[in-house]
């Protein structure tokens, strides 16, 4: 039973991960241009989901380069589709009325939901509703129950969560199989290789972690900052955030450097609570987002969509004094909450 | 000297500021900090491919894609553009407001809904736009006009940005957890994590209506002229 849940079940769902990954290398195949690339490119993503914890790890490392080649010489593209058309969305909406929003709601209600469950973790042989640190209930059981409770796997709380949802969207929407394949294969060629960038920064902190990047900056911060003032260790783990997030452009890449380097020798350590150092780290970042041109798709695009004088700045220039409170306030909160 | 594993981060500075590859500039950033650093190859493709495998948490989204595929053929879109539509009386501030925690509390669930270009510049802006002219009497003039756009791109990033970790499995979240766990803060869970990201929610809705509502005052007086 616990190597059921903790092992076989999330196998599972990153299994239907590579079936949509796999559908969209098939859908490639009929590219009109790129077609080998962008086929290779899905499909090894594909196996990577569905045989990862199988195959040797530099095998996987492999792999990525391939990707990574793929990518550079710019092989992986979009294919051409037949969407929607805007008539037959507003009849539909008109038939479905509100009911359209059910299954995307009952994504976010399940996981919720499904975040509360815990099982004892020496066996799972009992499970549990956890309401509050004061308040578990005891759902069912299969046997003796010993061992610390604990959380279900993020797969499985995602996966059952849009499992439910698709169930609930083909019942209200009744939508034809090919059509639904072809728009799930436009929508991840649309988001295209960077949806494999939070995943693939993680692994760069790994290797980052290894050399002792992290070892590198705290040296230089220790030897400006002094270790022991939690003000001070607050204030340059904000900035540091905020100033690596502008020259990045992606506050994702600073969270790993920037909290191993400094969030935790000069602030977690120090006797900061870890969740919300890393929590009120990472939005501290977001406001460097919010100043940045690096940060082209949020403050750039945006200036052309909407047709501004300024195709550059325009919505900088709106964001600049709100981020610039939020930092403060980030400050202020970080010392307040987590000590 | 060490400071020469530092190599990987001027890297990834340069690639990103020159628009290279984002995923190859991230791969030769992370074999080239392996290299300096005395790992061989084999080594270091290891520790790319093993903790690119543990993340593959981060990338379970893919399994979303079928549902918003069919929602949105079915009209969602269209549907939540109708009952936006519905709110009459408006003035720039409010329906930026409104916006502004609709856009917020989706963010949190983790429903896609918003977007400069699926809702702002056809629903919303045309909509404050409007609402703008009437509380102001006449037309917005060139700058009015410019700070509304900017602004409605910018509420549209708060609600985006400061409510995303609200929800447990967003990818900023079990990044936050994949590097804490690796640094061994065993106490962290993607749900401790989300609700310490609730204050900032918060806060920023409390800012985006201040920014909306001082935004209002300024085209009042325009107006009053």
């Amino acid at each position: 039973m616990l190597d059921f849940l903790t092992i076989y079940f999330p196998e599972f769902f990153y299994v239907l991960c590579a079936l949509v990954s796999f559908d969209t290398a098939y859908r490639a195949t009929k590219n009109e241009e790129s077609k080998v690339g962008t086929t290779l490119f899905w499909a090894l993503l594909g196996v990577i989901f569905m045989l990862g914890r199988l195959l040797p790890n530099v095998f996987i490392g492999a792999m990525l380069v391939v990707m990574g080649c793929l990518t550079a010489t710019n092989q992986v593209k979009m294919g051409s589709f037949k969407e929607s058309t805007a008539e037959f969305r507003q009849q539909s909406s008109e038939k479905l009325g509100n009911k359209i929003f059910i299954p995307a709601v009952s994504i976010g209600v399940m996981a919720l939901i499904l975040s509360l469950i815990q099982y004892n973790a020496d066996s799972a042989q009992t499970f549990f509703l956890k309401l509050s640190s004061f308040f578990t209930l005891q759902l069912f059981s299969f046997g003796s129950s010993s061992g610390d409770p604990t959380a279900l796997d993020g797969a499985v709380m995602t996966g059952v969560a849009c499992l439910v949802a698709l169930v609930l969207a083909i019942v209200i929407c009744k939508p034809k199989l090919s059509e639904t394949r072809s728009d799930t294969s436009r929508l991840l060629m649309q988001v295209g290789a960077s949806c494999l960038l939070p995943q693939l920064l993680g692994a760069l902190g790994s290797v980052f972690n290894a050399a002792g990047v992290g070892d590198v900056i705290s040296s230089i911060i220790s030897s400006i900052v002094p270790s022991g003032n939690v003000v001070i260790g607050v204030v340059v783990y904000v900035l540091g955030m905020v100033i690596f997030t502008m020259i990045m452009g992606n506050a994702f890449a600073a969270f790993t450097v920037i909290t191993i380097g400094i969030g935790i020798p000069f602030v977690i350590n120090q006797g900061g609570d870890p969740s919300i150092v890393a929590a009120l780290g990472m939005t501290a970042g977001y406001c460097g987002t919010l100043m940045t041109p690096m940060a082209a798709n949020f403050n750039i695009v945006p200036c052309a969509v909407l047709e501004t004088k300024d195709q550059k700045w325009a919505v900088i220039k709106s964001q600049v004094p709100v981020a610039l409170i939020m930092i403060v306030i980030h400050i202020v909160l970080m010392l307040v909450l987590a000590f | 000297m060490e400071y020469i594993t530092l190599i990987g981060i001027v890297i990834i500075v340069v690639g990103f500021a020159l628009k290279f590859d984002v995923l190859a500039t991230v791969i030769i950033s992370g074999i080239v900090t392996g290299l300096v650093s005395g790992m061989n190859l084999v080594e270091i493709l290891e520790i790319l491919g093993s903790s690119f495998v543990s993340n593959r948490l981060m990338s379970i989204f893919l399994i979303i894609f079928p549902v918003i595929a069919i929602i949105e053929r079915y009209g969602l879109k269209e549907r939540a553009a109708y009952l936006i539509g519905k709110i009459k009386n408006a003035s720039a501030g409010k329906v930026l407001a409104i916006y502004s925690v609709v856009r917020t509390i989706a963010s949190a669930l983790n429903i896609r809904i918003g977007g400069v270009v699926q809702f702002v510049r056809p629903l919303i802006l045309p909509m404050a736009q409007a609402a703008g002219e009437n509380i102001k009497g006449e037309k917005l003039d060139e700058k009015e006009e410019e700070s509304l756009k900017g602004l409605s791109s910018a509420v549209e990033n708060y609600g985006n940005f400061f409510a995303q970790n609200c929800f447990p499995a967003a990818s900023g979240v079990v990044l936050m957890y994949g590097t804490m766990a690796e640094a061994g803060f065993t106490e962290v869970t993607i749900g401790t994590l989300a609700a310490a990201s609730i204050y900032i929610a918060f806060i920023s809705v409390v800012l985006s209506f201040i920014q909306v509502f001082l935004y209002d005052r300024k085209i009042k007086k325009g107006g009053n002229k």
